[in-house]
């Protein structure tokens, strides 16, 4: 039901800004970059440690020394810069990268973020997601609206360990995108195009706040 | 000048013991100092305690270590894509201290700029914060984190010179230069050694003083872990 990953990074991509730097992390994240509007800029950081990072190399221009925080290889554009990892964290918790995209496993009605940790499971680690949420300005949950087993991972409170606390500030899922108040509650902004309200009520556990009896379809 | 070079890294490791606690810089497979891990796994000592931020893979990297069983703890960041760490660590052969990437940077910088600890605001409010001291600064809550020191830091540069100083490529740099800073003895491997004056003082990256040793390595395979390419 509703849009396709493809369609969730289309629409995340109409909300970056001329002139902000972001950080895409890994799996839909990622494909936002492929949907910029024309005459928007914005340059891509990844921590590991690139700011300029461009498309994935053609197969002649594949350079071990160059790869991005999903250790892909990658191109550096006219104007990229390498620093090591200190300076990259600087750029992220002192909040010089505008916009952070990120997948999660649930968002709480608060803002708080769980992504990393599943007890029970082999667990691989928060590699740089706690930085990059506890800092950024703008957090942006690209993610399905609910897991494998048909539960909503739009909760009260999250289930799973934490990633960050009071943190995300909107979601994009393949049905809705919503906006986190600061009293706590998901706002519905818009629906998925062929997704009824109902629909989207039913697939959100934590408190759906809908504002307006006419909630938009998005726009893709 | 002082004598820093050594012939290889046989002898750029020989007096790293059992237990040692040593940095080893390199995000996933880009920029590991691949010739001195295999002096480690040559060298057969164990108990080591690794601090790096990731483990390798299972046949390179960090890997090598692990298949041997040298290794007593990982302190690291992310340690997926590796099936015997997964081994080791679900029968607790392993040890693992999982760090938020940040701070993992930055407590190796602390130690090598003389700074005890800090406060950040990652981590806050999850299992990292667990017994930390947290402290607000303009009403957002921080926790304090240390220096993490370590007997030897193994880092890999693309150039040096015989003075120590390094030039580093791409995204290779990543932690090199903040474990490069936190050694007690930092052993250097570069691509290329010259002779000083070789190199432009304007582009090094690492000043001489952090680094012990250097020798130039052989034979890099500098593996590629997710080859990825436009089709287009």
């Amino acid at each position: 039901m509703g849009i396709d990953k493809i369609g969730i990074a289309k629409r995340i991509a109409q909300e970056l800004k001329n002139g902000w730097y972001v950080n895409l992390g890994i799996g839909i994240p990622t494909l936002v970059a492929n949907y910029i509007p024309k005459d928007i800029n914005v340059e891509f950081q990844s921590e590991n440690g690139i700011l300029g990072m461009g498309p994935f190399p053609a197969e002649k221009n594949v350079d071990a020394d160059l790869i991005n925080a999903g250790k892909q290889t990658i191109t550096a554009l006219p104007g990229a810069v390498y620093f090591d990892s200190s300076m990259s964290f600087a750029m992220i918790r002192g909040k010089h990268v505008q916009l952070t995209v990120l997948g999660a496993m649930e968002v709480s009605e608060n803002g708080d973020i769980a992504n990393w940790k599943i007890p029970g499971k082999m667990v691989k680690g928060m590699g740089g997601a706690m930085d990059l949420v506890a800092s950024a300005e703008n957090i942006i949950v690209a993610m399905m609206h609910t897991n494998k087993k048909g539960e909503s991972k739009l909760l009260e409170n999250c289930s799973l360990p934490l990633t960050g606390v009071n943190c995300v500030k909107k979601i994009v899922t393949n049905l809705a995108v919503l906006n986190i108040l600061p009293n706590g509650g998901f706002e519905l902004l818009e629906r998925a195009p062929g997704v009824t309200v109902e629909e989207i009520k039913y697939a959100t556990k934590g408190k759906l706040i809908v504002n307006s009896s006419k909630i938009p379809e998005m726009q893709l | 000048m002082i004598k820093k070079t050594v012939l290889n890294a046989s002898e750029a490791c020989k007096d790293i013991k059992n237990g040692a606690t040593i940095m080893l810089g390199g995000f996933g497979l880009c920029g590991i100092p691949e010739n001195c891990i295999e002096a480690l796994v040559n060298m057969k000592i164990n108990r080591l305690i690794c601090i790096s931020n990731n483990a390798g893979v299972d046949d390179f990297g960090l890997g090598y270590l692990l298949k041997h069983k040298q290794i007593k703890k990982m302190i690291s960041s992310y340690v997926g894509e590796n099936e015997e760490f997964e081994r080791q660590m679900l029968s607790g052969e392993l040890e693992v201290d999982l760090i938020p990437q940040g701070s993992l940077a930055e407590r190796c910088r602390a130690a090598g700029a003389g700074i005890p600890a800090f406060y950040t605001p990652a981590g806050f409010g999850t299992e990292v914060s667990e017994g930390k001291e947290v402290r607000a600064f303009n009403g957002k809550p921080h926790i304090l984190e240390t220096a993490l020191n370590a007997d030897f830091a193994i880092v890999k540069a693309w150039k040096g010179d015989t003075a120590g100083n390094l030039i580093y490529k791409g995204t290779a740099r990543n932690f090199n230069p903040l474990m490069a800073m936190a050694g007690k003895i930092t052993i250097a491997e570069v691509e290329e050694l010259v002779a000083p004056g070789d190199l432009d003082p304007n582009q090094i990256h690492t000043p001489g003083i952090f680094v012990q040793r250097i020798f130039e390595g052989s034979n890099y395979e500098k593996r590629i872990e997710q080859r990825t390419i436009n089709e287009k």
